[in-house]
């Protein structure tokens, strides 16, 4: 059987979604984070922590942040799940509470996730391991690696640093309109364009934010979600891993993405022509344009052009991250469960200011290391079953 | 006791340290393989000995990586090399105005500290 025909397409969805403690969120432990959250979302979906018989939880700071969350939460868990390959973990994890709901082995999924990196470190909290033949270059990290990219998709493509900066503006133009997100401050192209190198090509406007953060969904089988307020029914859902360092990265302008985006969407029955919206992982400028082209929303070599006529911004045709992204809302450090967040709010028709008018289907896409796992999730309404 | 195995990290390491820049080679792709491996990624096969490669490559990627002065900016750079391994590397003697992708350099072994490493210079 094929990974799309096995899909359990629409048996799953969401019920509940919330954020906690966006931008700064001084004095409080990343499990505390996590943990209100977890339950912010689970008074969102109407159900209590002792419901919750599948755990999946990925903390920035705790290896066996797992077990510290089923701790902390006073619950035994059928299923405990500390996968965390990057920042891409949770939708991962969406994908196996999917697998695991549809077949009755649990009932109740809760995937969380908070850090505290702004306040507690002041910095991006590495989680990587340095490689012993990378180490000794000295490499800034994880810059240098999606500078890396960007440079060889500017060889090949023609793509410019003034269509990166394209990506920056339209997110902060998103995030003039939510309340929730960090940096919302008007920004023109020739102040980003400006901006103080990092890593060439890249600069600092190219570089998410560093902020605290929280986020957690909860999810159960479709029977029990419409008892839910406003359920969101997962369509699909497809992950891959390609390499860990960059300099495995099999090639540097095209990502896993192409692999999990098309199963997903073959898991959902749709094509890219169908979304009315896309959520990503925008560690820096180029991961927006790579994502667009290998989820086939422009071909390949064009993203940049599709990001400079203003497409994804405000009022275009395709609308990529309306709540500011990981560029202009917030980045706690695994930025992927953010995605499922406001993808579930504009297909509730929570969005407030920017609410995407009509919005039936929305992907949802995660990134983990240097451009090296990659996640895809489908969500559409109960219209869309 | 476990039986030993042929520690390829270490041996990598220790050729190095020697001056010789050496390199495993998968028998099926014909390619040279790194970061150096128990066995050919991808299909669990035999790889060959280590073999001396010739330094010889070309740039596949760069970034520049500005320090604070007297320190020089950093030249990072993705390097095919000409047997077919592609690695991680700095060019601590380059330009950083001018390296491109495309051009061609050759390795030299440097140790800083304890540890040995290949960098690259712009090739004659």
């Amino acid at each position: 059987m094929s990974w799309q025909d096995a899909f359990p397409r629409g048996r799953t969805a969401v019920v509940g979604a919330a954020t906690y403690g966006l931008g700064e969120c001084p004095g409080v432990s990343s499990l505390e984070m996590a943990a209100e959250a977890g339950y912010r979302a689970l008074d969102d979906a109407g159900l209590s922590i002792a419901d919750v018989d599948g755990l999946f939880v990925a903390l920035p700071d705790d290896y066996l942040g797992g077990l510290a969350m089923a701790e902390y939460f006073g619950i035994q868990p059928a299923i405990v799940d500390n996968n965390r390959p990057g920042g891409s973990a949770f939708l991962c994890h969406a994908i196996h509470a999917a697998l695991a709901l549809d077949v009755g082995l649990i009932d109740v999924a809760l995937v969380t996730y908070g850090s505290n990196q702004r306040t507690g470190a002041g910095k991006l909290v590495a989680a990587l391991t340095a490689s012993p033949y990378e180490a000794p270059h000295g490499a800034r990290m994880p810059v240098g690696g999606y500078a890396l990219a960007a440079a060889r998709h500017m060889h090949d493509f023609g793509t410019t640093r003034e269509q990166l900066a394209h990506v920056a503006l339209a997110a902060r133009e998103w995030a003039k309109l939510n309340p929730e997100a960090f940096r919302r401050e008007s920004a023109t192209l020739d102040a980003f364009l400006s901006a103080r190198i990092v890593s060439s090509p890249l600069s600092v406007s190219d570089c998410c934010l560093v902020t605290d953060g929280a986020a957690a969904i909860v999810m159960t089988r479709m029977d029990k979600a419409r008892s839910c307020r406003a359920p969101v029914p997962l369509l699909g859902g497809a992950a891959t891993v390609t390499h860990k360092e960059i300099a495995a990265m099999p090639d540097l302008t095209t990502t896993g993405a192409a692999i999990s985006g098309p199963r997903a969407m073959a898991c959902a029955r749709i094509s890219p022509s169908d979304v009315d919206l896309v959520a990503l992982y925008d560690a820096f400028t180029i991961n927006t344009i790579l994502f667009l082209e290998d989820l086939g929303f422009c071909p390949k070599g064009e993203g940049g052009r599709f990001v400079e006529s203003g497409a994804i911004a405000p009022g275009g045709a395709l609308p990529v991250n309306t709540n500011g992204g990981g560029l202009s809302c917030n980045h706690p450090g695994m930025y992927g469960l953010f995605t499922m967040v406001e993808a579930v709010r504009q297909l509730r028709g929570d969005a407030g200011d920017r609410q995407v008018s009509g919005a039936e289907i929305a992907v949802s896409h995660g990134n983990g290391g240097l451009l090296s796992s990659q996640a895809t999730l489908v969500f559409g309404t109960e219209a869309t079953l | 006791m476990a039986e030993a195995i042929n520690d390829p990290q270490a041996r990598f390491l220790a050729q190095l340290s020697q001056g010789r820049f050496m390199l495993q080679r998968d028998p099926l792709s014909d390619r040279a393989v790194f970061p150096p491996r128990l066995r050919a990624p991808g299909h669990g096969g035999t790889l060959t000995d280590f073999f001396p490669v010739s330094g010889r490559g070309i740039v596949y990627s760069v970034t520049v990586q500005p320090k604070r002065p007297p320190d020089p900016d950093r030249v990072i750079v993705l390097v095919d090399l000409e047997e077919g391994a592609r690695m991680l590397s700095h060019m601590p003697n380059a330009d950083p105005e001018n390296v491109a992708i495309g051009d061609k350099v050759i390795a030299r072994i440097v140790t800083e500290g304890e540890t040995p490493m290949v960098v690259f210079d712009p090739a004659p």
